[in-house]
């Protein structure tokens, strides 16, 4: 049963992580903000009303929206919440992890470029190309946590990760934290690689390639987002709350103020940083791909 | 007395600094050098040793001191001639004629007497850091010297040397770092003097010895100009003043080789002397090899001698690794080499002076132009070259009988088609620019200017006659400190 | 502090350094460098008048006075950033990825000796070595130069302090004064590039070499 309190609340709970991002923002900049649940509501308008398909499209603009979520969906059954397990966890889960965001990446681009779309297919190739930087760090930094902890899963990972682990070998959990966090900016499209609040086409990375999706499709996509943005952040969150008391309650509690601060702490990036060139954005993510490659050498070590 | 040979080209130079009357400068530089070559010679008389002390004169180190001192002797009458000739003002430079001046001649003799200085710790060093001091300090001491003429062809030699060196001469920090985890064999702890690795030699931990030779090989040969690390070295010799590449060419270059045989020593001390003079053995092959493509064909007279001194750089490191009769001829050679090579850069330098070009194609006529300095420039062609009745006949056929005798005819045989090679490319070149109708008008020679070059000319010719017991006893105990005879 | 974290934290400036164009940046992350680097001695080292006296000379030298001679270099020349290095700095940072993997991997092969204070300083000491060797090679601006070199004794010292016990207090100083006027005459010949070729492009130094056309 406990099994299934991690994508329970994955599920009930991610979009409000988009809300307090969106209200620590607000706060920075002197505004009242959004209501912390607006996410849900626009989920609930989205899901009411239909959705418009352009003649040129085929099927792979339809099964775009779905793939992504269903793939996110999967993932959210790897992941553990801090101490506690994930439902799904074997030997190797990790890879299948990277790759489930892989594949909600891989049509997510192909739905944009079954739009025939410049703007969108322009968006379709930096998305690639950045996400191509980043997954090396993800990997390397999965990596060298996997190495440390002598396992394959990802909550085994998360179970070796304690206040001890800090003391002993901080200084690469440090390093992959970092890395993590760069990777989880960029994979989420947050500043300072791409800016979720712009208006303008052409600066767009990850907006831009679902402009032409509408109604339930639109919807499916932001849930998958939400989604992919708790996974992401529920790892970070394992890794800076060190709670391991074996407690459910008191675990739970402790990873879910995990991914409060992380996501405060997205919302004071995105405050105090302005978006990076296009062309020092691949700097940035090789940079936390060197992070992650420090680490994993000081593990192998 | 070795503290007095350090002291008075230090005083000399600080002095040089603050002096104002230029007569009085060149006065103290002369007689800094000749006090300095006096001591020098003084030092002859006393047995030597190499004891435990962090300053020693061995047998390596005065030969190499000797070198140095006569040399400076050399240029430093050369150049008062030269900087009474220099004019101070801005003035138009010769192949590009763009406006330039001159460091300021306290500058210029300040830091060659702190060179001196240096060079001469080189010299008389025991201990492994302090000569690595020492060699850097030749480094920094030298950099404004080749940036006499301030332009923008010094200013690029001036960087590369002090980069390019600067960075070899860290990595020989580090070889000297890996010579001090070598010498903690158990728990004992050996100072890095040379006497008491070699007396400990045995005891030295093998795999630090060799990296820490390694290490000390690339950072020193950078210095001494062995290929491929020689690239500062046409560049320095070519732009700096003829005095200067004289004393880079002669004394610097030595001056590092001194610190590759103080490592090849504690090498060769604890069993090890096959593999450092492998690795010199092909270093100096390489180096020949790279200085014949560069002088054949060589359009500039300077850069010409500089590939030939890396050629004899080459050699030296040939014939010690070569071992036995070869260290013996590698010595010999250094010291003809020295004499030689700064004959023939402060001949250059009054050709330059009269011809105003550094082209080989557009010189013609020197020895009816200059009688004295183009009769030097033929008879240093055939001294470089190794003929007979010049020093480095004797050296360079000492060397080629040690590769025979010792069973190496792969060895003897590309080393003499390269000194073929190079023959020829020299021949071509220094032959063309002393024949012909004359490109310039005939001048009368400054006796300031042909003096030091017929000095050190007959000190070469003499060597080849003959080899005074003393010094061929001094060649034998230096040679025998690194596996030579 | 303990000694792995402040070695860790001296490769990252390595990576900064490789990563970045900002010359004012790199000088400011050399300066970190230099500081954690002199108080190394401090941490390997009991504490005497000799450790002390060491790093003091160190973080004086390296963390004030060179980033200061290069600033001052770096103001009168004018340039904010590196332009075009030969190698681009994405590259760079993964070449110095690699040149970790290779520090460390060397580091194995070595006997060290069991005293060794922590186990980092070889490859770390390595690492900046190679990192130094790197930005000599990939950048024009003879400032960066000058940087690569510090960066690459820097690793010397690394490996000096880290490993080697007993070293003599004499030519630790003499080793520190040499460096001092090593940088302090490259900044003159900086000074001089600038005034003689309006920048300190050093890829316009390139006017001796053989076979003029």
């Amino acid at each position: 049963m406990n099994a299934l309190i991690p994508p329970l609340l994955a599920l009930v709970l991610s979009p409000l992580l988009l809300g307090v991002i969106n209200r620590t923002k607000a706060r920075f900049a002197g505004r009242r903000g959004q209501p912390v649940l607006q996410l849900y509501f626009d989920l609930a308008k989205l899901l009411r009303k239909g959705a418009v398909y352009s003649r040129t499209t085929t099927w792979v603009f339809r099964a775009g929206p779905m793939v992504g979520l269903a793939a996110a969906l999967t993932a959210i059954l790897l992941v553990p919440l801090g101490a506690l397990p994930a439902p799904l966890a074997f030997g190797g889960d990790l890879v299948l992890f990277a790759y489930l965001l892989g594949l909600m990446r891989f049509f997510t681009v192909l739905a944009a470029l079954d739009t025939g779309s410049s703007f969108e297919g322009m968006g379709a190739s930096r998305e690639v190309l950045f996400s191509a930087l980043a997954e090396p760090a993800l990997l390397l930094g999965l990596a060298a946590l996997a190495r440390r902890a002598d396992s394959l899963s990802l909550s085994g990972i998360m179970a070796a990760v304690s206040p001890v682990a800090w003391g002993t070998g901080g200084v690469v959990l440090a390093l992959v934290t970092a890395a993590l966090m760069v990777v989880l900016l960029a994979e989420n499209a947050r500043i300072p690689v791409d800016d979720p609040n712009t208006h303008l086409e052409l600066t767009m990375i990850h907006e831009v390639m679902v402009l032409d999706h509408s109604g339930p499709d639109l919807a499916m996509i932001l849930y998958g987002a939400a989604l992919k943005l708790w996974v992401m952040s529920a790892l970070l969150a394992g890794l800076i709350v060190p709670l391991r008391s074996g407690k459910v309650w008191l675990d739970a509690a402790g990873t879910l103020g995990g991914l409060l601060i992380v996501a405060v702490l997205i919302g004071i990036v995105e405050s105090s940083m302005a978006r990076l060139r296009l062309l020092r954005v691949p700097q940035l993510l090789v940079a936390a791909g060197a992070l992650a490659a420090l680490a994993l050498i000081l593990v192998l070590r | 007395m070795i503290l007095a040979l350090l002291l008075v080209p230090l005083l000399a130079g600080l002095a040089a600094f603050a002096l104002r009357p230029d007569k009085l400068r060149r006065a103290v530089l002369v007689l800094a050098a000749a006090a300095h070559a006096a001591l020098t010679a003084g030092a002859w008389t006393r047995p030597t040793m190499a004891d435990g002390s962090w300053l020693a004169l061995d047998a390596t180190g005065l030969l190499f001191l000797s070198i140095t001192s006569f040399l400076f002797l050399a240029t430093a009458l050369y150049a008062v001639g030269y900087l009474a000739r220099e004019n101070r003002d801005a003035r138009p430079e010769m192949e590009e004629s763009f406006l330039f001046s001159n460091v300021p001649e306290a500058v210029f003799t300040g830091c060659l007497l702190l060179f001196l200085a240096a060079m001469t710790l080189v010299c008389v060093s025991q201990h492994f850091g302090l000569l690595w001091v020492a060699v850097e300090a030749t480094t920094l001491a030298s950099a404004p010297l080749i940036f006499f003429h301030r332009h923008h062809r010094s200013l690029e030699a001036t960087w590369k040397y002090l980069l390019i060196c600067s960075v070899g001469i860290a990595l020989a920090l580090l070889g000297n770092f890996l010579l001090a985890l070598a010498a903690h064999p158990g728990n004992a702890e050996l100072p890095l003097t040379l006497g008491a690795l070699v007396e400990h030699a045995t005891q030295l931990q093998a795999p630090w010895l060799k990296a820490a030779f390694i290490f000390l090989l690339v950072g020193y040969g950078t210095k001494m100009g062995l290929a491929p690390l020689h690239t500062w070295l046409p560049d320095a010799h070519s732009e700096s003043p003829s005095v200067i590449s004289a004393l880079l060419s002669g004394a610097l270059l030595n001056c590092a080789f001194v610190g590759i045989l103080r490592a090849l020593q504690v090498c060769a001390a604890a069993g090890w002397a096959a593999f450092g003079q492998e690795l010199l053995l092909g270093f100096g092959l390489l180096s020949m090899t790279v200085a014949a493509v560069f002088i054949l064909g060589q359009a500039d007279y300077k850069r010409m001698l500089a590939y030939s001194s890396v050629e004899h750089m080459g050699i030296l490191a040939l014939g010690v690794g070569l071992g036995g009769a070869g260290a013996l001829g590698a010595m010999l050679h250094a010291v003809n080499h020295s004499l030689t090579k700064a004959m023939l850069f402060l001949v250059a330098g009054n050709i330059l002076a009269t011809y105003r070009t550094k082209s080989t194609t557009e010189v013609r006529g020197v020895t009816r132009a200059l009688p004295v300095s183009g009769a030097l420039w033929v008879a240093g062609l055939f001294a470089i070259a190794g003929s007979p009745p010049f020093g480095l006949f004797l050296s360079e056929f000492t060397i080629l009988k040690a590769a025979l005798d010792q069973g190496r005819p792969v060895v003897a045989v590309v080393y003499l088609v390269l000194l073929a090679a190079i023959f020829i490319g020299m021949a071509t070149i220094m032959l063309r620019m002393a024949q012909g109708e004359p490109s310039s008008k005939s001048v009368r020679e400054n006796g300031w200017a042909v003096a030091p070059p017929l000095l050190l000319g007959g000190a070469a010719l003499v060597l080849g006659l003959y080899v005074p017991p003393a010094l061929s006893h001094l060649l034998q105990q230096a040679a025998q400190t690194f596996g030579g005879l | 502090m303990n000694t792995d974290l402040l070695l860790i934290l001296v490769a990252l400036t390595n990576l900064r350094v490789l990563g970045s164009s900002r010359l004012g940046a790199c000088i400011r992350t050399t300066a970190v460098q230099g500081v954690l680097l002199g108080l190394l001695p401090l941490l390997v080292n009991p504490l005497t008048f000799h450790t002390l006296v060491l790093a003091a000379g160190s973080v004086a030298l390296k963390g004030i006075v060179f980033p200061w001679l290069l600033f001052r270099a770096l103001r009168e020349a004018e340039v904010q950033r590196e332009v075009e290095p030969f190698v681009g700095y994405n590259l760079s940072l993964l070449l110095g990825v690699a040149a970790i993997g290779v520090a460390v991997w060397v580091s194995r092969q070595l006997p060290l000796p069991g005293a060794a204070p922590s186990s980092l300083i070889a490859p770390v000491a390595l690492f900046s070595i190679l990192a130094g060797l790197l930005v000599i090679i990939s950048r024009r601006k003879a400032v960066s130069q000058v940087l690569g070199f510090l960066i690459l004794e820097n690793g010397i010292y690394t490996f000096g302090v880290g490993l080697v016990r007993e070293t003599s207090f004499l030519v630790e100083l003499g080793v520190l004064l040499d460096v001092f006027v090593g940088v302090f005459v490259m900044g003159i010949t900086i000074f001089h590039i600038n005034r003689e070729f309006d920048h300190i492009d050093t890829d316009q130094l390139s006017t001796l070499r053989d076979w003029r056309r």
